[in-house]
């Protein structure tokens, strides 16, 4: 870059490595991670002064120390991933859903309708009800974006980003109409007297509903992305959409069926959030999960194995620093703000697996 | 006739939060550089200049206005310039990805501002609550002698300097997009950057300075939210976030374009607050009377879509029209790898 002395290397250069050993890639992803837990444990240290070592016990207890904590944590973790297994074909696909959030929010809104309107229905066929609800609502979500992207090329980055502020609202409008009790401003647990539409404890373990749930869809997209027509498809359009359009594959179909899809799991989400967790609806029952597992499935690339990892990490964070700040007396962002600090170390640590950097040789005699 | 008056002001000042938020946005857009950050720059501004003039405050029992100002100013500038810093250093030098960099900032960001907006009283040991009344009065004052002009100094003259300061910077950013050596060489990268490497311009140096300075200009955004909109406190919802998003609509629905902001904020603003003031009427039209029923708390909420609405018909609209001059920049979004080519 400095144009001084022509003729002469750059001190620094930068070129694209091929490739580089799964191994090597995940070591300087835990070195990242390292790294960013010892700032994060500095940051902390800064204020409230509390002894680095004992950060992490206090996080490891507020994530794990108890087996109703443990189950929280997992809980979490899965709804995390499964907003992130949603996202992974519409990325992979290169199609910016930014609208998890919004996707979400309907789901559960599909779901809470359900619960509240139709509780005397059968319990299987009330579940049957819900699921296909929430799917639906997601999925249309998704839908309006991806119709406009594939006819009008329509930037769904920015399409998808405003539809989670009309989900917002539209959240809102529904807390207003359910609330309860009255000038609450809250929905509240709904049918908390029957339990109907509530997930059942399988094994007398409350959540394992969940984990069961998010299991199926981890391997059912795992497959889906890497085995099936459709997945290659959707690969074949995000390297290129002409390559695509040569092969015959039509890239407007596999862009609305790709969003449906993508709708659909975080229509799922928004059920498991509410039927499998809160039993209650309000405009943060997504709770900024939906802009969290954009990162997640970014940076796993779209491998559901190593989103689990991520995700698991992340809520390990929140749950940690919650715990910390809880401790403290200070307040719950404490976890957004480590959040960010680690994103961002993983974020930079990708560089240097996609890049190599190379130093000018001293006497320039194999700078070449 | 009143409450017209009222929402006129507080849809300007309203307006002046993200247009400053926008106008940052486009700056930055222009070179490619599409920042999610947005809202977490915007709260980095907010929470900096708070916690510069808390201290500042709290210091002296006499504090200055006009110092105080300066500090306030001089905090948000940095603070989001910082954010913008690390968003840049990621994506332009690291090659990280735009949209999920940007979305990490507002994360922190978010976490950052609302973390010492909150615990900020008890880390000081328990002051109380958090005001900086002093500062925030010399944001809100006003010309006395305009201001008295009836209903024309209502709605012209009644708000602090930062409401004019918002439309000259954001006419002053226009010229220099369109007029200015170094806004035609920006925008030629936003579109193309190799070519424009090819053309002799510091490609990674004019993305760095575009994404920081646009970055401070929107936590301007955030700082007069706190200064002006909440009276110089902090609250611990997520209006500015939601204020940082609406911004990202704003540049959408101003085409890239920074004096378009200008009214655009101001119709947000209308749109935004109109709930407010909406009342039960009567439309006649001759051969029929339409009945406008009045809002309740639900309905109010359906209301506050309205923007985002807006700017998707907006954005359909102009990617329907395919006219060049409504595109986004060609490049944004796009990371610039010289070797790459």
């Amino acid at each position: 870059m400095s144009n001084k002395v022509l003729n002469q290397e750059p001190l620094l250069r930068i070129t694209k490595r091929d490739g580089m050993p799964k191994l090597r890639a995940w070591g300087i992803r835990g070195i990242a991670v390292i790294l960013s837990l010892i700032v994060s444990a500095a940051v902390i240290f800064l204020i409230v002064k509390m002894n680095p070592l004992k950060v992490y016990a206090t996080m490891v207890s507020g994530a794990f120390g108890s087996s109703r904590k443990s189950w929280i944590t997992v809980r979490d973790t899965m709804m995390l991933l499964c907003v992130g297994i949603a996202l992974a074909p519409a990325f992979k696909m290169k199609f910016w859903n930014i609208g998890a959030e919004g996707q979400i929010l309907v789901g559960g809104v599909a779901t809470a309708a359900c619960m509240i309107y139709l509780q005397s229905l059968p319990t299987w066929l009330l579940f049957v009800v819900i699921i296909l609800a929430s799917i639906a609502a997601g999925a249309l979500w998704a839908l309006l974006p991806a119709l406009f992207k594939a006819k009008y090329n329509t930037n769904e980055t920015l399409f998808t980003l405003m539809m989670n502020y009309v989900a917002i609202q539209l959240t809102s409008y529904f807390v207003a109409l359910w609330e309860n009790p009255y000038g609450s401003n809250t929905v509240g647990i709904i049918n908390k007297a029957t339990n109907r539409g509530w997930f059942p404890s399988i094994f007398g373990k409350q959540y394992l509903l969940n984990v069961i749930i998010v299991a199926v869809l981890a391997v059912g997209m795992y497959i889906y992305l890497k085995k099936s027509k459709h997945g290659y498809e959707i690969t074949v359009v995000g390297d290129s959409e002409n390559t695509a359009r040569y092969a015959g594959i039509s890239v407007k179909k596999v862009i609305i069926r790709t969003m449906l899809i993508s709708g659909a799991i975080c229509g799922i989400s928004g059920f498991l959030a509410v039927s499998g967790a809160s039993h209650t609806i309000s405009a943060s029952t997504a709770g900024g999960r939906g802009f969290t597992a954009i990162i997640v499935a970014w940076l796993a690339k779209f491998n559901t194995i190593t989103m689990f990892v991520i995700s698991l990490l992340l809520v390990f964070l929140e749950k940690g620093a919650n715990a910390i700040a809880s401790m403290y007396h200070l307040n719950d962002y404490a976890s957004k703000m480590i959040t960010g600090i680690i994103l961002f170390f993983i974020l930079g640590s990708e560089f240097f697996i996609n890049y190599k950097l190379i130093v000018r040789a001293k006497e320039n005699k194999e700078g070449k | 006739m009143d409450s017209l008056i009222s929402l006129i002001q507080a849809a300007i000042i309203f307006g002046t939060v993200i247009m400053f938020g926008a106008v940052g946005e486009i700056i930055a857009e222009k070179s490619g550089s599409l920042n999610l950050g947005v809202p977490g720059v915007m709260y980095l501004g907010g929470i900096a200049s708070l916690i510069g003039v808390f201290f500042y405050e709290n210091s002296t029992d006499n504090p200055n206005q006009i110092i105080c100002v300066i500090i306030a100013l001089v905090c948000a500038f940095l603070a989001a310039a910082l954010g913008g810093l690390i968003f840049s250093f990621l994506t332009i030098t690291l090659r990280a990805n735009q949209n999920v960099t940007g979305l990490t900032l507002t994360i922190f960001g978010s976490g950052v501002a609302n973390f010492f907006g909150g615990s900020l009283n008890k880390l000081a040991g328990g002051v109380g609550q958090i005001s900086v009344a002093t500062t925030s009065s010399a944001f809100r004052a006003s010309i006395p002698a305009l201001y008295n002009l009836g209903f024309i100094g209502k709605i012209l003259f009644s708000y602090g300097f930062m409401v004019y300061a918002a439309i000259i910077l954001a006419i002053f950013a226009q010229r220099f997009l369109t007029k200015s050596r170094a806004g035609l060489n920006l925008r030629a990268i936003g579109e193309n950057p190799g070519s424009a490497d090819a053309a002799g311009i510091n490609v990674t140096l004019y993305k760095y300075l575009a994404t920081c300075i646009g970055s401070g200009i929107s936590g301007l955004g955030g700082m007069y939210y706190v200064m002006d909109y909440t009276k110089g406190t902090w609250a611990n919802d997520a209006t500015i976030e939601s204020l940082g998003w609406l911004a990202v609509a704003l540049v959408i629905f101003a085409i890239w374009k920074p004096r378009n902001t200008i009214w655009g904020a101001y119709l947000f603003g209308i749109l935004y607050w109109v709930y407010a003031f909406w009342r039960e009427t009567n439309v006649d039209l001759g051969f029929i009377t339409l009945h406008l029923p009045a809002l309740t708390r639900r309905t109010q909420e359906l209301f506050k879509m309205i923007p985002y609405i807006v700017t998707i018909i907006v954005l359909v609209i102009t990617s329907h029209r395919k006219k060049k001059e409504y595109q986004p920049p060609e490049a944004l979004g796009l990371p610039y790898f010289r070797e790459e080519r």
